[in-house]
């Protein structure tokens, strides 16, 4: 963790200026520096762009009204409802999924039984799979086969499977970086495995978990592929989670590919998409800095 | 940050015969041929060992040579090892420990431990004692308040932490600590007390109080101490046992009174053992 | 910690009890997925057949040609391309976060690498469609082209192959860069001779895992790379992902079309977890016991 790098203690700056003397040293340095600043520039060029473009757009109009002509006037606000209850289905699901799998992967089976085997193996495939075959499944089951058609539930049914990897990753991650004494205090004091579990690995693992949740939220935010045909195209403001709506990562697609100058809008909505990002990224630095603060003390 | 009191120094010697009155060699925990294994590594072999009611036993030796991994055996936290198999013959009482169909939980409440580094639950000084007790049945919350409060007086810590029972067990100093784990397996009134090291992560000023408490429980319940510190083993301990590393694997060497061991040990092992170090 | 079994309090078989059917229900989603895929496929592959895929004539559904290569073209080149251009740009970019920043600099790469990799590909697409594209369009129409769709996903798949390469360059023991150190090699020798070897499985896990998200893809590449059905003679033409073809024709596709696409979804889902899998070997054989990198 940090930033390991050469300390100047063993590269004094004769070391430094040898370092250039020789022509494949200097052209080392040259080629690093300067895929840092191409890689740095680019970045910066897309999220000023997005900024730049977007701003001006942007009001409280915009999050709070309806779109009209097809979006390209109005506001998000049907969007930003439905995808905010995307998510909240997709949470809903996979976070019982999710606690349980990895309490299980954690507590229960460290020795490599089968099953623990299995659900590793099966969860690093899901982890890789392309967007668009939940997208396939997520019509093909859920739209489908449990006839849930293009909506919301389905939309975030999908979701949840493609969170799920992540969620249980960091859950069993956490769990895994609580010391070995408290299970060997709590086995000695003749606790029982779901009190050991309930009362200490899970509070004190809470940080972690609360991290993983919110990765789990940003993927599923910046999905698109699997929304297309799950959660469906309409602007309607929905009116439960049987209906059909539209998150704002495909409403940014729609705008930008099917409407004619929709673009001003589009910079807009992805604005709004990034700024829920960054929050959420904050929000997970934050967690992680009081985790180890945590883990400062629990390992006194 | 140690806000202990400055206790006067004791005699380092008590005399032995003090040491012995009050102890009645009559075995509680009794191992015959004891062996350990885990996996295919061989952790102790053929230990042979009465620990008496109501007295101290030390367990000495030099580190590796298998004294924790016993102690392990008697409240069976070797379950928790993958691979761990245990043979011979281990009682408590009429009880065969190494049958797999005794009730652990019983157990772990008949025989306590404590570990070496104070390992007080992530939680507040009040639920690390009460949550235990609740575990064990223990309903009644003024019944858990009043079984906390003589844990706490038994380690000396009630004056300390009275107001700040809900404060942060972690929030205590080292020495503070552990005697907060040892009122956490007392709590539970148990018979037996294993100690693994209890005084080695402590400052010496913890440690002495540590041990004056240990000597306190002389009579009211049985104490089985690992200690490699002779010193500390001759202060408080009725009985000791050498535990030492022979052909590849630990063995008891002897055991005894603690005055036998020390001025008068049968074994020539024990004898350079005792005499290079207890000076 | 092996579960008491018999001696364990029936709250606490209750609860494995639970907690197996939950890890039951998450590791059967992926058989379920494939099981779908299958399912959906098979109508395709009996009507059609699979070697039709490869020797009709063109893609039109419609009437009944389901010529499946050029998409499979266009998927390879753009990711190919993609991983060509990102997998040397974010090595350096890790070596420099790793050996050549200072303390803060560091760090504030790193952060910034991290920022980067959430960054929804839609938005990528958006700033590809309306900058890169006009911007190629200039050297030769449309625009919407190959080199788009490998620009847009080399940026993409950028921060994923450098914060693992990162990962891994930090794993290097720091024995062996001091050794080096003291032996009088200079800075660049010294991650070029040592930290580059040692981290090199590491790297191409990274390059691997890179090269799975190029080739799932969707979103970017739909809205950059111009979705004409061909082979493309030149990175200024445009090309059809398959990824895009289901994105586009899932719509209105139906029965045997709607088969075929699954097919195509099936293909990709074979390809990624091939990947996986060799991910998983490589991790696995730094272990000597062969065991991948969950110690199972």
């Amino acid at each position: 963790m940090g930033s390991r790098l050469f300390p100047s203690a063993w590269l004094d700056s004769s070391w430094r200026w040898r370092s250039l003397a020789v022509p494949r040293d200097a052209a080392a340095h040259l080629a690093v520096w300067g895929a840092a600043l191409v890689v740095t520039g680019a970045f910066t060029w897309i999220v000023a762009d997005v900024v730049g473009h977007g701003a001006s757009h942007l009001s409280l109009e915009f999050l709070t009204a309806a779109p009209a002509d097809a979006g390209l006037s109005g506001g998000i606000a049907p969007i930003l409802v439905s995808t905010v209850l995307i998510l909240c289905v997709c949470m809903a699901v996979a976070i019982p999924l999710g606690l349980g799998t990895a309490v299980l992967l954690a507590e229960f089976s460290r020795d490599a039984n089968r099953q623990g085997r299995f659900v590793r193996r099966s969860l690093d495939v899901l982890a890789g799979l392309p967007s668009i075959v939940f997208g396939l499944f997520g019509y093909a089951f859920f739209c489908h086969a449990l006839g849930l058609g293009f909506s919301i539930l389905s939309g975030g049914l999908t979701l949840a499977c493609m969170v799920l990897p992540i969620l249980i990753r960091s859950v069993e991650a956490a769990l895994r970086a609580l010391p070995d004494e408290i299970r060997a205090t709590g086995a000695a004091l003749g606790l029982s495995k779901t009190t050991l579990i309930r009362s200490l690995l899970l509070p004190a693992a809470s940080p972690g978990i609360a991290v993983g949740l919110i990765l789990g939220i940003g993927r599923a935010l910046a999905e698109t592929a699997a929304l297309l045909f799950t959660s469906g195209y309409v602007v309607r403001m929905p009116n439960s989670v049987f209906d059909s709506g539209r998150a704002l990562s495909v409403h940014i697609y729609d705008l930008a590919m099917n409407v004619p100058g929709g673009d001003g809008m589009a910079y807009a909505s992805a604005l709004v998409l990034l700024g829920l990002l960054v929050m959420m990224n904050a929000l997970a630095t934050e967690l992680v800095q009081r985790w180890q603060k945590r883990k400062g003390l629990l390992l006194v | 940050m140690s806000d202990e009191p400055l206790r006067p120094s004791l005699e380092r010697w008590l005399p032995l015969q003090q040491q012995a009155e009050c102890c009645e060699p009559h075995p509680l925990v009794r191992a015959q041929e004891l062996s350990l294994r885990y996996g295919p590594t061989l952790v102790f072999e053929d230990v042979t060992l009465d620990v008496h009611e109501g007295c101290i036993t030390a367990l000495v030796g030099p580190s590796g040579c298998g004294k924790t991994s016993f102690l392990t055996c008697i409240n069976r936290l070797t379950d928790l090892i993958p691979g761990a198999r245990v043979s011979g013959n281990l009682r408590l009482d009429d009880v065969d420990l190494l049958d797999p169909q005794i009730d652990l939980i019983a157990l772990r409440r008949r025989v306590g431990m404590v570990f070496q580094k104070p390992n007080p639950f992530p939680l507040s000084i009040r639920r690390n004692l009460c949550l235990p007790l609740k575990e064990h049945g223990m309903r009644s919350r003024i019944a858990r308040a009043e079984a906390t409060e003589r844990a706490l007086r038994d380690v000396g810590l009630w004056d300390e932490v009275k107001d700040r029972l809900e404060s942060p067990a972690l929030a205590l100093s080292g020495g503070q600590q552990q005697r907060l784990c040892i009122a956490r397996a007392l709590v539970l009134e148990p018979e037996v007390l294993l100690m693994d090291e209890p005084c080695s992560a402590l400052d010496p000023l913890a440690s002495r109080v540590v041990e004056d408490l240990i000597v306190g429980l002389r009579g009211r319940l049985t104490v089985l101490i690992v200690t490699h510190n002779l010193a500390q083993a001759r202060r408080i301990a009725d009985w000791a046992a050498l535990f030492w590393k022979q052909d590849d694997a630990a063995r008891l060497i002897e055991h005894g009174a603690v005055q036998q061991i020390f001025e008068a040990p049968k074994q020539e092992l024990t004898a350079a053992y005792v005499q290079g170090r207890s000076c | 910690m092996t579960a008491e079994t018999d001696a364990a309090p029936r709250r606490d078989r209750a609860l494995a009890a639970i907690l197996r059917i939950t890890a039951a229900v998450a590791g059967s989603i992926t058989i379920g997925i494939v099981a779908y895929l299958l399912f959906g496929s098979l109508p395709a592959l009996r009507a059609i057949g699979p070697l039709r895929f490869l020797t009709d004539p063109s893609w039109n559904p419609v009437h009944g040609a389901y010529h499946i290569v050029p998409m499979l073209v266009g998927t390879m080149v753009v990711t190919v391309g993609a991983v060509l251009l990102a997998a040397p740009l974010a090595v350096a970019s890790a070596v420099f976060g790793r050996f050549y920043a200072r303390g803060i600099l560091s760090r504030v790469h790193r952060r910034m690498l991290e920022t980067f990799a959430g960054i929804p590909s839609v938005v990528y697409g958006l700033w590809g469609l309306m900058v890169l594209v006009p911007a190629i369009a200039r050297v030769g129409p449309p625009g919407q082209s190959v080199l788009a769709g490998v620009l847009v996903l080399a940026l993409m798949i950028l921060p994923t192959i450098a914060l693992v390469g990162d990962a891994a360059l930090g794993a290097v023991p720091e024995s062996h860069l001091r050794g080096a150190a003291a032996a009088g090699l200079s800075r660049w020798a010294i991650v070029r001779s040592i930290a580059l070897p040692v981290a090199r499985s590491g790297i191409v896990t990274g390059i691997l895992l890179g090269t799975g998200r190029a080739l799932g893809e969707t979103m970017a590449v739909v809205m950059v790379t111009g979705n004409v059905v061909q082979v493309p003679g030149s990175v200024l033409d445009p090309v059809r992902t398959l990824t895009a073809n289901i994105a586009l024709e899932m719509a209105y596709a139906t029965d045997a079309h709607r088969s075929a696409l699954f097919v195509s979804g099936l293909v990709l889902a074979l390809l990624t977890i091939g990947l996986v899998a060799t991910i998983d070997r490589i991790e696995g054989s730094e272990r000597s016991d062969g065991t991948n990198a969950h110690g199972v």
